[in-house]
């Protein structure tokens, strides 16, 4: 018995160690006094500020949050109203599973078939107008292809559990569809909704497929700026960068849990209610 | 508009899903300003019917017609009629003032009017100062009140309630129950209540329509439905019964513990009559008819009676006036001829 304790105990540790040494051992280069080596050559915060420097860093972090914070917008706005539709509208029984497959297809199939799909699919629109080039633009459409279904996913689920009764009481209570919408649907929606852009800004931030598929020269992001650099030579800079980006995962990571435990206490508060 | 057309008349509904009728070609006249219940067991077709009424589903055919107006085809949100309903639907984002005040605040009405009408129906349902709970503050009872008020609120002419207090616990629910039939009858509106439980529906009905699969089994006041149940369902739905199969011939209702006589001649030779447990006279001397000699097999104490169980036949009798019998004791039960019911099937 003690043995086993000893050997899950192991197990568990180590596979901590597998997953977070080499996070803390690029923090640790990005404030080591040193270009190359692997000994401590005393502290420093120089990578950080020449970062701070480097346009094409600033540029590259400018366009990710530019491409996240659009696509999650509108991401946001069309899974929603995709889930709502899908949910609430009288579709036929057998449609049901026609539409988990629509839904869930955009989320298991492999990254680089979607852009290897829309790289196809703009140098066709390109044809039509110069909208297509490859840039920002594209980018952005492309992580909504994606972010939508997501987007969806969640909403949906958080429609199941709020029911039909409710909406159906407002209607007996003589109200319109966009007075349901804007005084019931939506405010019960809303944990799932912001749950679900969460989701979405946090899987466009770190994408690197099809920003790859469908960037263009003036639309680099920071996932392809890292890869660019680390194929020439890992810089303490790189470290630099890739333990801010960490740190905002890890801030992202923990909003999220705040958020998503007020909604469970707030779906708690309704179950007892029901 | 005489008094002749109002209430709301029900003709030929029909609703079937998939191959099963829900609802089959049921047509009832509910009068304005009575308690109506629509009773019977799950899956009977009562709650669809129900939602028919609100305009929450819409019937195959037939036609629904409001103090005269037909409104068979229109939506939920332009009928006057209102819905309490089973898990009483209440707004969880919303307080208690805001869920009563919806739909007022739907159609618009002034602010003024608004707070008027809130406070004036928190009043009535003895919400005292909770406007400002939220739903999950409150206990199942009030929440009950608060969806009863945000119903009432809009002065429907028809307020349907289905099953609402089956979240209820049983002493509750019987003291709502009362107090749901003194609302009725001080608003004098129209109610038209679902419900599984024959006590809750013979306490605070006007008229009960007994369901069946889709089909309305028996119409009445409660006393007629308790007292003259048509046939075997009615009679074991609502309360307890006695039913005693056997032969008519020669004005003779012949059975195997006695042959007895009847109060009308049923129109079938061979069937069922019924007789409630507590319609049975028991007594030491033999009665000039309809009596049988029976022996005391099991006694379950309830309380405010006790039941007695006599062999042969296992007849049920319930009373609280006789001495005490214990198992084994012999008596004479008599089954007045007034009090056998001749059941159609």
């Amino acid at each position: 018995m003690k043995k086993l304790t000893l050997l899950i105990n192991i197990v568990a540790y180590g596979t901590m160690a597998f997953l977070y040494l080499p996070l803390m051992a690029v923090a640790f280069f990005s404030v080591n006094n040193t270009k190359y080596g692997l000994a401590w050559k005393g502290f420093t915060l120089d990578w950080y500020l020449a970062l701070f420097q480097n346009e094409v860093i600033l540029t590259a972090a400018w366009n990710t949050l530019i491409l996240a914070v659009i696509s999650t917008l509108v991401s946001t706005v069309l899974g929603t109203a995709l889930a709502i539709g899908l949910d609430r509208f009288p579709w036929p029984r057998k449609m049901n599973t026609t539409f988990d497959l629509v839904l869930h297809l955009p989320v298991i199939i492999p990254d680089i078939i979607l852009a290897a799909a829309l790289v196809v699919v703009f140098s066709f629109l390109r044809t039509f107008s110069g909208l297509f080039e490859p840039g920002l633009f594209t980018m952005i459409i492309g992580h909504i292809t994606f972010q939508i279904a997501f987007v969806a996913l969640v909403v949906r689920s958080r429609l199941v559990s709020i029911g039909k009764e409710v909406e159906e009481a407002a209607r007996d209570l003589y109200a319109t569809t966009p007075y349901l919408l804007r005084r019931v649907t939506l405010p019960l929606l809303m944990p799932g909704i912001i749950a679900g852009a969460m989701l979405a800004f946090t899987l466009s931030l770190d994408d690197f497929v099809i920003s790859f598929f469908t960037a263009g020269p003036d639309s680099i992001t920071l996932p392809l700026y890292i890869f660019a650099a680390v194929r020439r030579v890992v810089t303490p800079q790189i470290h630099a960068l890739s333990t801010l980006v960490l740190f905002a995962t890890i801030a992202l990571v923990i909003v999220m849990e705040r958020l998503s435990q007020k909604i469970n206490k707030k779906n708690v508060l309704m179950e007892i209610d029901n | 508009m005489t008094t002749q057309g109002m209430g709301l008349h029900l003709q030929g509904i029909h609703k079937t899903y998939g191959k099963t009728a829900a609802v089959n070609n049921i047509s009832i006249e509910i009068r304005s300003g009575e308690f109506f219940t629509l009773l019977g067991p799950s899956g009977c077709g009562k709650t669809t019917l129900l939602r028919m009424i609100a305009g929450m589903e819409l019937q195959d055919s037939g036609r629904i017609i409001l103090d005269g107006r037909d409104i068979t085809r229109l939506p939920a949100i332009k009928r006057q009629i209102n819905t309490v309903f089973q898990s009483y639907a209440l707004f969880p984002h919303l307080n208690i003032f805001e869920n009563i005040a919806f739909g007022l605040r739907s159609r618009k009405l002034p602010e003024n009017e608004i707070n008027q009408r809130v406070a004036q129906s928190m009043d009535m349902l003895e919400l005292g100062n909770m406007k400002n709970r939220f739903p999950h503050q409150l206990s199942g009872g009030q929440n009950q009140r608060v969806a009863l008020a945000r119903a009432l609120i809009n002065e429907p002419k028809v307020l349907l309630l289905d099953e609402p207090m089956s979240a209820l616990d049983a002493k509750l629910r019987a003291q709502v129950q009362v107090e749901l039939r003194r609302l009725q009858q001080k608003l004098h509106q129209t109610f038209i209540l679902v419900t599984h439980d024959q006590d809750e529906a013979l306490v605070v009905s006007d008229r009960v329509a007994v369901m069946r699969e889709g089909q309305i089994i028996q119409f009445g006041t409660p006393e007629q439905v308790y007292d003259a149940p048509k046939n075997k369902f009615v009679a074991e739905f609502l309360g307890a019964a006695n039913l005693i199969p056997g032969r008519f011939e020669n004005g003779l209702f012949h059975t195997d513990i006695g042959s007895f006589v009847l109060s009308k001649p049923p129109a079938w030779n061979q069937g069922l009559v019924a007789i409630r447990p507590e319609w049975i006279t028991v007594s030491e001397t033999q009665p000039a008819q309809n009596g049988i000699r029976a022996k005391v097999s099991e006694i379950i104490y309830r309380g405010t009676s006790r039941d007695l169980w006599f062999e042969p036949g296992r007849i049920r009798v319930r009373s609280s006036t006789y001495k005490h019998f214990s198992i084994g004791d012999e008596a004479w039960l008599e089954f007045a001829p007034s009090e056998l019911v001749v059941l159609d099937e």
